[in-house]
């Protein structure tokens, strides 16, 4: 377990490593100069200089990326040219939001996919399981930031139950907060709980099927006991795989719900950046979202390996 | 979903003889749901071929004096903020969801298919570069990484189209790679071997139509994804330039007047969700049709 652990850590370290390079790529693949892309056609000369010079443009592409990627390495990405403040310090700020939306999204998808399912495959063909799997379907399909303008229309506009968008900070005003943070955290998990079910469903339909379940009937246990002590264990690897892959869908919506909701978080933050040509900090928000998503991954792959003693031992 | 799922009774009914096409045929239309997805996947590419002239008017055609207005008979769905027809920017919006779905995934299923089939079929070192490059790509989420790419080559839908592209390649990647490695141990690529066919001919001849079927699936269900993916990159304002239509952009036009009428907003994105769906439930039973062990099971 222990080398499973070690080389699936050298091998986010080197996924880390390319993700930089992506992230180093975006300044250059822009056509024309980036720094009159960034500065606008009213930048005196002098103004560029400066800029060219910060941000090392001067000097050849690999002296650029080291210098680049040490000071990222020390959690320094540079300056931002809108706001004049340090990138690592306005993200700092952003993150925990879209984490408090993710992590309450992630709870909420799991705690229904899973449960969804299982029972959707264990009552294959009722009217239940044909409500699961339509829902499922139309969840997979729904663009999110539809839903969520459709929530502020029937909650906020027209019920008035809800706020129409915003976020307030749990610690300042924590009823304000859980309502604000409702419809938003919803929209983010419908995508995710959605494919879930569908994959919590197939598998466990899979997994029914075998041997090991038809012994387990018949040496007398309880339908209960089959379905959640022997069906579930197994059918459950694939589904904790999806969840490593629909972590970044899950981030991934948050551009879009923290558009919707006008709430401070990573998503709205890389969005006003890209249009504002402020180049330094979506490579900031590239490299802290891959940050995040790989280090989750790695713990789904470990737990994977947990699950799933055949994957501890391979090669 | 489960209203129809073809039982082993139906499919004992068809003879063994009758031709792989006619079977295949059988139990993709056999459900009613696929062929709803179907009918709204023609419907789609009829619409934005025919738009120009089933369009009630003119979709880039303003008019400030008609702006905001309710549905009535002479506009059924109601004019935006600068009083275009929305029926006839919906109409329009078909042909900017198909174009940015087909070659979005077009690039993607493209350089994919390469690389994972260089991957795979080559191993070693090369497998480890290629893949590992395919993790970073991972671990960006696809819209954030196609809005990244996109700021970074200016806009406009050509580069949303690259982008997105760009993005949906790791899935195709990893799938190809992994059937590669699957197909490779066959005796015909051995056999292919000894002959002493070239890497590229075994490759290209021998490997890569044996390991379509499930990329087949991927595609649909990724025509569908990329459609999902460019309505919200349009509803952020990257892609599409005014006075384009599309639905994703229009959904956030009539936000700011849910209010006076909330259909500006609705109806396009209802028409994201149709779309999306109808090529979700095709791609399923495609899957269903090519590989009988998963029938019925998603």
């Amino acid at each position: 377990m222990v080398t499973f652990i070690i080389r699936r850590l050298i091998q986010t370290v080197f996924v880390l490593i390319l993700v930089s390079f992506i992230a180093f790529s975006l300044l250059h693949i822009t056509p024309g100069d980036p720094v009159l892309t960034m500065l606008g056609t009213e930048a005196t000369q002098d103004q560029i200089d400066t800029l060219r010079h910060e941000l090392w443009l001067d000097r050849t592409l690999i002296v650029q990326y080291l210098h680049w990627f040490t000071n990222v390495l020390q959690g320094d990405f540079g300056k931002s040219i809108i706001y004049r403040e340090s990138v690592a310090a306005l993200i700092a700020t952003r993150l925990p939001v879209t984490f408090h939306l993710g992590l309450i999204a992630l709870i909420l998808s799991t705690l229904i996919s899973i449960p969804a399912g299982v029972i959707s495959a264990v009552r294959r063909g009722s009217l239940l399981d044909q409500f699961i799997t339509v829902s499922a379907n139309i969840g997979m399909a729904v663009p999110l930031f539809w839903l969520g303008i459709l929530g502020i229309y029937l909650f906020a506009l027209k019920l008035g139950w809800l706020p129409v968008q915003g976020y307030t900070s749990p610690f300042d005003n924590f009823w304000l907060n859980t309502k604000q943070v409702i419809m938003p955290a919803i929209c983010l998990a419908v995508m995710p709980l959605a494919s879930l079910a569908r994959q919590s469903r197939s598998s466990m339909l899979e997994v029914i099927r075998q041997d090991y379940i038809r012994t387990a009937r018949s040496k007398g246990l309880k339908e209960r006991a089959v379905i959640t002590g022997h069906a579930l264990k197994n059918a459950i690897i694939p589904v904790v795989t999806l969840l490593g892959i629909q972590l970044r869908n899950l981030v991934g919506g948050s551009v879009l719900v923290e558009t919707v909701f006008n709430i401070p978080g990573m998503g709205s933050f890389m969005v006003r950046a890209v249009f504002n040509k402020d180049f330094l900090i979506v490579q900031g928000c590239i490299m802290v979202i891959a940050l995040v998503v790989a280090l989750a991954n790695l713990a789904v792959d470990i737990s994977y390996g947990y699950f799933d003693p055949r994957i501890r031992y391979e090669d | 979903m489960a209203t129809s799922l073809p039982q082993t009774e139906d499919l004992l009914e068809v003879s063994p003889r009758t031709n792989k096409f006619r079977r295949f045929l059988r139990v993709f239309l056999g459900r009613k749901v696929v062929i709803f997805g179907a009918v709204v996947i023609l419907m789609l590419i009829v619409v934005a071929m025919i738009a120009s002239l089933i369009a009630p008017y003119d979709p880039y055609q303003q008019n400030l004096r008609k702006a905001l207005q309710h549905p009535s008979r002479e506009h059924l769905l109601g004019t935006d903020p600068l009083g275009r027809d929305e029926l006839s920017r919906i109409i329009y919006g078909t042909r900017t969801s198909l174009a940015v779905g087909i070659i979005a995934v077009g690039v993607a299923a493209f350089f994919g298919m390469m690389l994972g089939l260089i991957a795979g079929y080559f191993g070693g070192i090369t497998n480890t570069l290629i893949m590992r490059f395919i993790d970073a790509l991972m671990a960006i989420p696809p819209i954030m990484l196609a809005l990244a790419i996109g700021a970074a080559l200016g806009g406009g839908l050509g580069n949303v189209m690259i982008s997105l592209g760009i993005a949906l390649i790791p899935t195709y990647a990893r799938l190809m790679c992994g059937q590669v490695l699957t197909v490779k141990q066959a005796d015909y690529v051995t056999a292919a071997e000894v002959i002493g066919g070239s890497n590229l001919r075994i490759m290209l001849v021998h490997i890569f139509p044996n390991c379509l079927s499930p990329l087949i699936v991927l595609i649909t269900l990724n025509l569908g994804f990329a459609i999902l993916a460019e309505a919200g990159l349009s509803f952020l304002g990257l892609g599409i330039r005014p006075p384009g239509a599309a639905w994703g952009a229009m959904v956030n036009d009539g936000y700011r007047y849910l209010l006076t009428n909330a259909l500006l907003s609705f109806a396009p994105g209802l028409c994201v969700m149709l779309v999306v769906l109808a090529f979700n439930i095709v791609g399923d039973g495609l899957r269903d049709a090519l590989d009988p062990r998963l029938r019925g099971t998603l």
